[in-house]
């Protein structure tokens, strides 16, 4: 045994203590985690007592212990779901065969490459997000917050476990590469555009992990299908943890929203403007941000037609999202219609191998997955008796890759002249006065209890404790 | 049938921009641009189309920019230099589509070495994003490499590992014989599909200098211009303008140029290329040949002739023989060399040199069979007796039995000095395989040789009688057409380059023929060949038998 308890220091079930290697790896790379965690991590809030959710072990009870702990004292851990002793591997050429503990070398960079992508995004929306404590909306969602940050750090480190365990050197330099890489520094960026984008507003916060928290959700289930089995298991257990951060997001837009109805009924209006001088976000704004998010995440899924995703399943490095629900797992001979534009202001449908259209395959899960909010806030907004309803645009909306990357589709989907899409895109994406809006209602509230005017007050606690709970103690 | 005209203002995938000394080539292929159909040209993949746009633009630089003493080749796309040769353009053509597109990517890139040497035009690869395989070997075409440090971008040569082929646009050579990378370092590099980041570039000798996005802009600038300070381009002389070519396809066995004439015998598989002397003696004072400019007769001849090469390797594949003939007045393109030699030193009579040097080393890795036919009327003298050194052999009627001189071939400082092939050397000197031999023609120059002379000096093959000639030459060209093409393309590309090997002679010999030969295993490009399932993300399947 270790001279250090392994279980208290990085909670695991990976048999960290006994494996010198690894102890050793993740020796070296913690005080860099801790160090980078301090320097980018939230702001302000390093020294205060939050009431976070950590996870000690993979079973119903371990993954919920609640309680007091300041951020960089968070027992960041390793946690893989039970390893099933005869998977096989579910899709692919491969289809089968038992499921690799170890990395084949043919598939090594592969791996190696998708994990450091997934890996890279989960530092940088910690990074994002870290002014936001500045200016949050109550302490409940402070909380909310951190959580989400402090779950995206263990992500890192699951990301992290597995350079470190199975890819030697390349791996325990990708793994500082992680680290070394910023978002939004113009020297350093993050690997994917997106991350490199500030999230700025609480709204925004909102939207992120409404809609790209779902794009990492989608990713993780087509990791959590690999053929690669510590990545698979490594993968189900953060989708544990990633459906709170959506809830985040759902649960903040539905609070938006019926705070805004709130607004909208005692006025007796609709208007936008009446309903910004009430101090609350009008619903055409809140349309143009979803407009905003949903694209920029659709983009996340790559391109429509895609060789990487052909391999990436063929070999079993990547499955579809519930993959046991198709019936066809090796998608040899199939074809999967894909809209086009076909030049000329219109629509073809082309059949493109199966293999090749798997980014497609999962968008639409994720599209559809995207919905159950709308369905949601549509009936709160109908329950209080108005017209309007929020609706995602159509995909090919104000796409910068793929098929529809740089066409100039409206929300509706048609293509129209890229004049008449410049001097309408005020009407569909948020614009410069927008966003001084929004920030102007961004007022921090940090008495237990109380919330901005904004948003609606949550209807629970957390944990099954009051909604004025003191979630953050600040110092 | 495939043409090579481009011209700046219709360019679809890259964009080039001069400033002072500077020009900068940015590359931003049009993924929809394609040449032909069935692929879409993404993160800056290139098809044979995308490369005729370089060649016609370093075209422009070298004769109508004068001024312009660097060139900058970078991407104009975010975080994306260029993924190399489109793989599914490559995998969707045929056996001798990919090696035309390769011989001509080679070509352009040894241009733009060969203008660094010989033109002081300075090359300048500024890699302002991940740089993969054929992205990577334009880059090592460049003097020197800048390479963005934003800890994402790589460079990489991933044909082995991925595609089961080679890099084989210089890249293997390049790596050893110019950058001088360690051996096992290369080794490593080439089988790693990832490629490696800016640092490890740099410690390995992969790329030159390396700098972080907020530094690339400003250290690109300075050092293109440090380089450009190396050039001898000269300071405010006008450029050329190179107009279109009258190129005139009068049917499908018959093209005619100014200074040129195709005519082709679909039957017999042949094509006989006439190249036309002027009628008078070209300009010879400086004044005179810039107002000439693109007309002038020696650049007007080396561009109809380079047009004529191409389109016959593209478009006539199974013309497996070209007869090289002249006609004209000889003491007009004596005159036309003095001209070239008396003002060698002017920057739009090195260029027009350095024109024909790499237009008549397009003959000499031209997969045909060439023959020379020196008859009746014919000129082949000075910069026109290249064609003759250049081909794998030459015929020349004698008419002295009947009392009669015939035609005559006369040689110029020209043949010795002017135009030395990929293997550095004379074509006089690697027809004899030997300096030597070569030099002591100098005591010949100027003087018209008959065919006994010409005979007796090594000059031509064969020198038929004019009774025989008719019935001499028609058995010589269809016994030539008539042997195996895959053989004769063998050995004609090992009789033609003797002698020391160059980095050239070694891409165009040695990595070329190797690749020519995966191109056409199974291992590549059988049914579960890797280049053949490249994208469809099945993984191939090999013979492993080394071979």
């Amino acid at each position: 045994m270790s001279a250090l308890n392994y279980q208290e220091l990085i909670p695991n079930n990976v048999d960290l203590g006994g494996n010198r290697q690894l102890q050793r790896a993740l020796e070296h790379w913690q005080p860099r985690f801790l160090a980078w965690w301090k320097e980018l991590g939230p702001e302000c809030y390093q020294a205060s007592d939050v009431y976070l959710r950590t996870a000690t072990s993979v079973d119903a009870k371990g993954w919920t212990t609640y309680g007091y702990v300041k951020m960089p004292e968070y027992r960041w851990g390793i946690f893989l779901a039970d390893r099933e002793p005869e998977r096989k591997i579910g899709f692919g050429d491969l289809y089968g065969q038992p499921a690799w503990q170890q990395v084949p070398a043919d598939f090594r960079s592969a791996l190696r490459r998708l994990i450091v992508t997934q890996g890279d995004t989960e530092p940088a929306s910690v990074e994002q997000q870290r002014l936001l404590g500045l200016t949050c909306p109550s302490l409940y969602d402070l909380r909310n917050l951190f959580q989400v940050n402090v779950e995206e750090g263990r992500h890192l480190w699951a990301m992290v476990y597995l350079l470190h365990a199975h890819f030697g050197r390349d791996g325990r330099e990708e793994a500082e590469e992680l680290l070394a890489r910023h978002s939004g520094d113009a020297d350093k960026p993050r690997i994917l555009g997106t991350f490199n984008e500030p999230v700025s507003d609480w709204l925004s916060f909102f939207m992120f992990t409404y809609f790209t928290d779902r794009d990492g959700k989608f990713q993780l289930k087509s990791l959590a299908e690999s053929a690669f089995d510590p990545l698979a298991r490594s993968c189900r257990f953060m989708l544990t943890e990633e459906a709170y951060h959506m809830h985040v997001g759902e649960n903040g837009i539905g609070r938006i929203v019926r705070r805004t109805l709130e607004v909208m009924k005692e006025l007796g209006t609709e208007d936008p403007e009446s309903v910004r001088r009430s101090g609350a976000i009008d619903l055409a704004t809140i349309q143009r941000y979803v407009n905003f998010w949903f694209s920029s995440s659709l983009d996340l899924f790559g391109s429509e037609q895609s060789s990487n995703a052909a391999t990436s399943f063929a070999n079993g490095i990547k499955g579809r999202p519930d993959e046991a629900r198709f019936e066809d797992h090796l998608a040899l001979d199939r074809t999967f219609d894909i809209e086009m534009p076909d030049g000329a202001g219109g629509v073809r449908v082309d059949a493109v191998p199966l293999r090749n259209a798997m980014n497609e395959v999962t968008r639409r899960a994720y599209v559809v997955d995207c919905e159950t909010g709308f369905i949601r806030w549509n009936r709160l907004i109908e329950k209080a008796g108005f017209q309007t309803r929020l609706s995602l645009p159509s995909p090919r909306f104000r796409r910068s890759i793929g098929a529809w990357g740089g066409q100039s589709a409206t929300p509706g989907g048609a293509v129209v002249p890229r004049e008449t899409w410049e001097a309408r895109k005020g009407e569909w994406l948020p614009t410069e006065a927008d966003g001084a809006f929004i920030r102007s209602l961004m007022r921090q509230v940090v008495e237990p209890g109380k919330v901005a005017g904004w948003i609606a007050p949550p209807e629970r606690g957390i944990n099954h404790l009051p909604v004025d709970y003191a979630y953050v103690k600040v110092h | 049938m495939f043409v090579f005209d481009r011209h700046p203002s219709r360019y679809r995938h890259w964009k080039l921009a001069f400033d002072g000394p500077i020009a900068t080539l940015s590359m931003d292929v049009d993924e929809n641009g394609g040449l032909v159909e069935g692929y879409a040209l993404k993160l800056n993949s290139y098809d044979l189309g995308v490369d005729m746009e370089l060649n016609d633009a370093l075209q422009r630089i070298r004769f109508e920019h004068p001024e312009v003493r660097a060139v900058v080749v970078t991407s104009a796309k975010e975080r994306m230099f260029s993924a190399g040769a489109n793989i599914y353009m490559l995998g969707a053509s045929s056996h001798a589509w990919k090696v035309n597109f390769c011989k001509f990517t080679n070509e352009t890139r040894n241009g733009m070495e060969d203008s660094s040497r010989h033109s002081g035009l300075k090359f300048l690869a500024a890699v302002n994003g991940t740089c993969a395989g054929g992205g990577y070997e334009i880059a090592l075409a460049c003097d020197e490499i800048l390479m963005v440090d934003d800890r994402s971008s790589t460079v990489s040569l991933p044909e082995v590992p991925l595609l089961g082929v080679l890099p084989g646009t210089g890249g293997l050579c390049r790596l050893v014989d110019k950058r001088k990378v360690r051996r096992d370092l290369a080794d490593v590099f080439c089988t790693n599909p990832d490629g490696v980041r800016a640092e490890r570039a740099r410690a390995w000798g992969l790329v030159d200098a390396i700098a972080p996005p907020s530094d690339f802009a400003a250290r690109v600038q300075a050092r293109a211009l440090e380089l450009a300070e190396l050039s001898d381009r000269p300071q405010g002389a006008k450029g050329i303008e190179l107009p279109p070519l009258d190129r005139r396809i009068e049917s499908d066995s018959r093209i005619d140029y100014d200074w040129v004439g195709i005519e082709i015998d679909r039957v017999r598989r042949m094509a006989t290329l006439t190249l036309r002397a002027p009628a008078t003696a070209p300009e010879s004072d400086i004044a005179a040949i810039e107002k000439a400019g693109a007309a002038w007769w020696p650049l007007a001849m080396a561009r109809d002739l380079d047009d004529a090469i191409l389109m016959l390797r593209l478009n006539a594949l199974d013309i497996g023989l070209w007869v090289l003939k002249t006609r004209g007045e000889a003491a007009h393109l004596l005159a036309a060399d003095r001209a070239l030699a008396a003002n060698a030193s002017n920057w739009f009579v090195r260029e027009t040199i350095g024109m024909l040097r790499r237009t008549f080393a397009r003959l000499d890795v031209s997969s045909r069979s060439l023959y020379a036919v020196v008859d009746e009327g014919s000129c082949f003298a000075g910069t026109l007796a290249e064609l003759l050194l250049a081909a794998d052999r030459g015929y020349m009627i004698d008419r002295t039995a009947s009392g009669d001189t015939g035609p005559t071939i006369r040689l110029s400082p020209a043949n010795f000095d002017l135009y030395p092939t990929v293997a550095g050397r004379s074509r006089l000197a690697a027809r004899f395989n030997s300096e030597a031999v070569a030099d002591a023609l100098r005591a010949r120059i100027g003087e018209s040789l008959d065919a006994p002379s010409a005979l007796a000096a090594g000059l031509v093959t064969v020198t038929p009688d004019d009774l025989d000639w008719e019935e001499e030459i028609r058995l010589a060209l269809d016994d030539r057409a008539g042997l195996s093409p895959d053989a004769l393309t063998g050995m004609e590309a090992s009789l033609r380059f003797s002698g020391p090997e160059t980095l050239e002679t070694k891409i165009f010999g040695r990595l070329s023929a190797w690749q020519n030969w995966i191109f056409n295993r199974p291992n590549a490009v059988g049914e579960r060949g890797a280049l053949t399932l490249f994208g469809s993300g099945s993984k191939a399947r090999f013979d492993w038998q080394r071979v």
